[in-house]
């Protein structure tokens, strides 16, 4: 079932097209991976798809809406940076934040952020500084910070870039839990392959901010459409 | 007497007269602060919305309001002082108020002179914040007024900084307060010194009537208070930049 569809989805920054003609369907409880170079749009489409940007032409359906509320909507998600923003606060409070300002109730608030610590595996760390983390352990509060109020969509922004393999296996591991104990649907970019073949259901190709093409994980690695697919997914294409 | 034995002479009086808590001297100091007090709170009430309202908003005239805001950081505060005094005589559009020569009037000025200090500093310190500290705020559900609210949280060592940078500079002032506030103080000698007790002379403005007037050790007194006041807003101000 469907969950957002976009159409026909066009932007641009001054004269520089970031991303053009984009029609796609993200179904629930999938992992979509967007993979493609980077500077290829993928970043900005997370944005559009979060209100941070406003795309200048095209449609996005969310929930077969189609002029969805920003805030309503936006709460129903969360978007997860490549490098996380880190507010100057306990790790509690940061996790806490998203229910905070959903005006949850303070036992319900403890209880969630338990969890979500629980999850990430940083149980134990509420009361540290934020910003005394090490760089995995903020990538996994931030993670927990934005699954702590349960939302129905996952978008993540290249969440494994500067990890550990280590890390990066623990990450893994939490957005399959994610999704099958939860049934959140996840849209990830990412521009690491291996990592697309381990957790993704579907794959979108985003190539010089085109999607040249969308197809089942085992489609897009045992038989691309797309000359261009197979050669970005050998690692043959020059960027 | 050499010049040294007149300036030590004059240094050991000063502290006699701050020791023993001479009543003209520290109703000088407590007209100062009040003064420089009352026009850093109304001054950081105006100027702290301000700079959220011109960093976070978009509207009319927002640009013309950052120039006014830049160029109130550097005015020449006799101006300041000429123009407070002329809105305020009886003759002014602000005559009514019946101001002239008061601490009133002395606040308005200082008030004029430093608001645009506090916001043009609270401006810098809002645009300090990381875009993706006020984006993440959003991509939680935050609205608006959250993303106002973190931005004052994690901007607040740069706003405290703004502040007191401020009330330094409304302490140190001169030339206004001398305009608008008459530098007026109770006549009769209080203690065998001095003109009794401050009406509208702060610290800044005594030292220049009591050096006029020769009252050396008097003034070295007001200028040892007023340069540790300085100095300990200035540590005050260190020390949050620090922890910015």
């Amino acid at each position: 079932m469907k969950l957002i569809r976009i159409d026909n989805l066009y932007m641009a920054f001054a004269d520089k097209e970031v991303l053009r003609n984009i029609n796609l369907e993200i179904h629930q409880e999938e992992i979509f991976a967007l993979i493609g170079p980077s500077g290829t749009g993928k970043t900005t489409f997370l944005r559009i798809l979060n209100f941070l940007e406003k795309p200048i032409k095209g449609d996005i359906e969310y929930n077969g809406m189609t002029k969805p509320g920003i805030l309503d909507t936006r709460r129903r998600m969360s978007l997860l940076f490549q490098t996380p923003a880190i507010f100057n606060k306990s790790v509690f409070e940061n996790v806490a934040y998203g229910l905070k300002v959903r005006g949850i109730e303070k036992k319900i608030v403890e209880t969630k952020v338990n969890e979500a610590l629980n999850i990430v595996g940083l149980d134990g760390m509420e009361k540290q500084k934020a910003r005394t983390l090490s760089g995995g352990e903020a990538q996994r509060m931030a993670f927990a910070r934005a699954i702590v109020y349960d939302p129905e969509i996952l978008l993540l922004d290249e969440p494994t870039a500067n990890l550990d393999p280590a890390n990066v296996t623990k990450i893994e591991e939490i957005i399959k839990r994610i999704k099958n104990e939860r049934g959140t649907t996840i849209i990830l970019a990412t521009h690491n392959i291996p990592q697309v073949r381990r957790i993704a259901d579907r794959v979108g190709i985003l190539l010089n901010g085109e999607l040249i093409e969308v197809n089942s994980k085992e489609g897009i690695f045992s038989s691309p459409k797309d000359a261009r697919s197979k050669a970005f997914i050998n690692g043959e294409m020059i960027y | 007497m050499s010049s040294i034995d007149f300036l030590v002479q004059g240094i050991i009086r000063a502290f006699e007269l701050i020791f023993n808590l001479n009543p003209y001297i520290m109703s000088i100091t407590g007209v100062s602060i009040k003064v420089s007090g009352t026009a850093t709170i109304l001054a950081t009430l105006t100027a702290i919305p301000l700079a959220f309202a011109i960093s976070f908003l978009h509207f009319r005239g927002k640009q013309a309001l950052i120039t006014m805001v830049n160029t109130g950081m550097g005015l020449p505060p006799v101006f300041v002082g000429l123009f407070v005094f002329l809105m305020i005589v009886p003759v002014g559009p602000l005559g009514f108020l019946n101001i002239v020569y008061t601490q009133e009037a002395m606040i308005l000025a200082q008030y004029i002179l430093i608001t645009p200090i506090i916001t043009g500093i609270c401006i810098a310190a809002i645009k300090a914040v990381p875009q993706s500290i006020i984006e993440t705020v959003y991509t939680l559900g935050g609205t608006q007024n959250d993303a106002v609210i973190e931005t004052l949280k994690e901007a607040r060592f740069g706003i405290i900084t703004a502040v007191l940078a401020g009330f330094g500079r409304a302490l140190a002032e001169v030339g206004a307060i001398l305009i608008v506030g008459g530098n007026i103080a109770r006549t009769g000698s209080v203690g065998g010194i001095g003109e009794g007790l401050s009406q509208t002379r702060t610290l800044t403005t005594a030292i220049t009537s009591e050096t006029s007037k020769g009252d050396i050790s008097t003034s070295i007194a007001l200028g040892l208070i007023l340069i540790s006041f300085v100095l300990f807003v200035n540590i005050l101000a260190n020390y949050f930049q620090g922890r910015d």
